[in-house]
């Protein structure tokens, strides 16, 4: 590009000079600011096509079922309605079942957080016999997919009468070795000489881990609370055969009561599912830069 | 020995404990009851009653439903990689530079990893639909999706790389702020077309990320399960029965909890090769 500006300019003017550059540029803008638009409109394009799922069934749960069932395009409520999210929460108990989910993905994350910081604090800053091999045995957990160990965790939890009560929701997923691998991996920025000179001051280890770990390591706990959170609010296969009853039912189970295909349904059934998306949306909208803060910052690096 | 150096040589492992105690009863236990009981005949509580050694694996591989299984699962999950990497890999293309509502754009493109598969497969279910389904009315189809064999297959796995397309579009994204934007200004002026330079700069850059994807696609979508038990039951006929179903119906609906046993055994050892192998390959092929 220099030289081709170095050479012309010798054979013209500085006035026409001036007005080529000036131009040059505008046509750059003009360029950059064309590439710009294109690229929001072929990714309002693409955000339709990936989100079509989710924007179809908002528009069906405000239809009503009369506007449903008809052969010509309906993609949006002509006369949008309130009755079929009325109707979910009075035809199933879905007040319970996302009062249950709340609890259980609640006290889920809860226990992750504490049981994976408690182990990745031994991992990263205590010395004892057996912690390579310990902390292999722990990454190889990751190996073991969950559906080859739930035909035997069923028997278990069954065998101990813990079916349909929260503590069968809860107990098996209070820690999970990704948590650990996150919280160590965050935890190995900081200097060894931090937890000394703690430990020289009088500080004991659980102080340490209350007073400077976590307010430390506050962006990956976050990040682990939101994936915990979603994770748990989705589960699906667990409850489905631990809970048997509307008492204990989760979200995701309860809400396969509303699924016959019989024609008044289907709205009504979709109005429940936006329902039981929702708060699964909002802790991902509210935390998502936490949770790419976090996944990225340490877990995994190119 | 006194107190005070008992809890100093126990305390590195009471920090364990909880950790620990989770997955001794609920990961290790029942990963060896699961070996314990493939090689058995159980009753229908569950219990092990008569030993048969390898015989519910003979049982298996000498089943055409059980390599109908496999092989379902195989097909489904070379559907459910590639459209969820695809998705992934042009979100993220599409994202890499910055224009005005960038932010939006990408929470939208992220958002399916927010979302249930049980869910996901009920909003599916009605899109499918054969004469109310918005997809049918768009293509102008009269196709009875979920009910025919040719199709649920690829309805189901459709739908699972919608819902895993999310985390992929988080982690490319990741990997194409690592490439160095440097290369990419001396490629143009080198005067590569836009074309060459997403092939021979950007995929080989984001081959390190693009590796550990593939891996844990792999993995989660072989444990698919909410999508099709929600969507087709493993249905119509067997052309849907995914290995997780498989094991689901032969433990809950047929009580033959050994030959369940079995399959989850068959499905670790595959889970765990894979992964072996592509952590193997990636030591070879793959240039950083």
């Amino acid at each position: 590009m220099d030289s081709v500006i170095t050479t012309a300019a010798k054979e013209i003017n500085r006035d026409e000079m001036e007005k080529l550059k000036r131009s040059a540029a505008q046509k750059a803008l003009f360029r950059r600011r064309t590439g710009k638009f294109a690229l929001v409109i072929v990714n309002l394009a693409m955000s339709i096509f990936v989100l079509l799922p989710l924007l179809y069934a908002v528009s069906i749960a405000f239809m009503p079922s009369s506007e449903l069932f008809t052969t010509d395009m309906n993609l949006i409520p002509g006369n949008p309605t309130l009755e079929n999210f009325r109707q979910a929460m009075v035809k199933i108990p879905l007040n319970r079942f996302i009062v249950n989910s709340f609890i259980v993905a609640g006290c889920i994350t809860f226990g992750q957080i504490l049981s994976c910081s408690l182990a990745a604090f031994s991992f990263s800053f205590l010395d004892f016999k057996g912690k390579n091999l310990l902390f292999m045995v722990v990454m190889a957990t990751m190996m073991i997919p969950g559906e080859a160990t739930i035909i035997s965790n069923y028997l278990t939890v069954s065998r101990l009468h813990w079916l349909d009560s929260y503590k069968v929701l809860i107990i098996p997923y209070l820690t999970s070795a990704m948590g650990i691998f996150l919280f160590r991996q965050f935890y190995k920025s900081f200097p060894i000489s931090l937890y000394e000179s703690a430990r020289i001051d009088g500080c004991s280890n659980l102080r340490f881990i209350y007073s400077i770990l976590i307010p430390l390591t506050k962006s990956a706990i976050g990040a682990m609370a939101v994936y915990t959170f979603i994770n748990a609010w989705n589960m699906y296969m667990w409850p489905l055969l631990v809970t048997g009853s509307d008492r204990m039912r989760t979200v995701q189970i309860g809400i396969g009561m509303l699924d016959s295909v019989d024609s008044q349904s289907i709205s009504m059934m979709i109005a429940g599912v936006v329902m039981i998306i929702i708060p699964s949306i909002s802790v991902f909208i509210a935390g998502q830069r936490q949770l790419i803060r976090g996944m990225f910052s340490g877990a995994v690096k190119g | 020995m006194n107190i005070k150096t008992f809890v100093k040589k126990a305390g590195p492992y009471i920090y364990m404990v909880p950790a620990m105690a989770v997955f001794a009863v609920f990961l290790f236990f029942p990963f060896f009851k699961t070996i314990y009981l493939s090689l058995y005949k159980t009753n229908k509580m569950g219990q092990a009653k008569l030993y048969v050694g390898l015989l519910n694996y003979a049982d298996l591989l000498n089943s055409p439903s059980f390599f109908n299984s496999l092989l379902v699962t195989a097909i489904f999950v070379v559907i459910v990689v590639s459209v969820s990497m695809l998705l992934g890999l042009i979100a993220a293309v599409l994202c890499s530079k910055t224009f005005p509502g960038i932010r939006i754009f990408s929470t939208a493109y992220a958002l399916p990893m927010a979302i249930a598969s049980s869910s996901a497969a009920m909003i599916f279910k009605i899109m499918l639909h054969p004469s109310i389904g918005i997809v049918n009315k768009i293509l102008g189809f009269h196709i009875n999706w979920i009910s025919d064999p040719k199709y649920a297959l690829a309805c189901v796995a459709l739908l699972t790389g919608w819902l895993n397309s999310g985390i992929n579009f988080l982690y490319f994204s990741a990997g194409l702020s690592n490439i160095d934007e440097t290369i990419y200004e001396r490629a143009s002026v080198d005067g590569a077309n836009s074309i060459q330079r997403f092939f021979f700069l950007t995929l080989p850059g984001l081959s390190p990320i693009m590796f550990y994807t593939l891996v844990v696609n792999i993995i989660q979508a072989f444990q698919s399960f909410g999508q099709v038990k929600v969507l087709t039951q493993g249905g119509p006929g067997e052309s849907t029965n995914l290995i997780v179903y498989s094991i689901y119906r032969d433990a809950f609906f047929n009580y033959r909890f050994g030959s369940a046993a079995a399959q989850s055994v068959l499905l670790f050892l595959i889970i765990m090769i894979l992964t072996l192998c592509m952590f193997r390959l990636e030591k070879k092929g793959v240039s950083y």
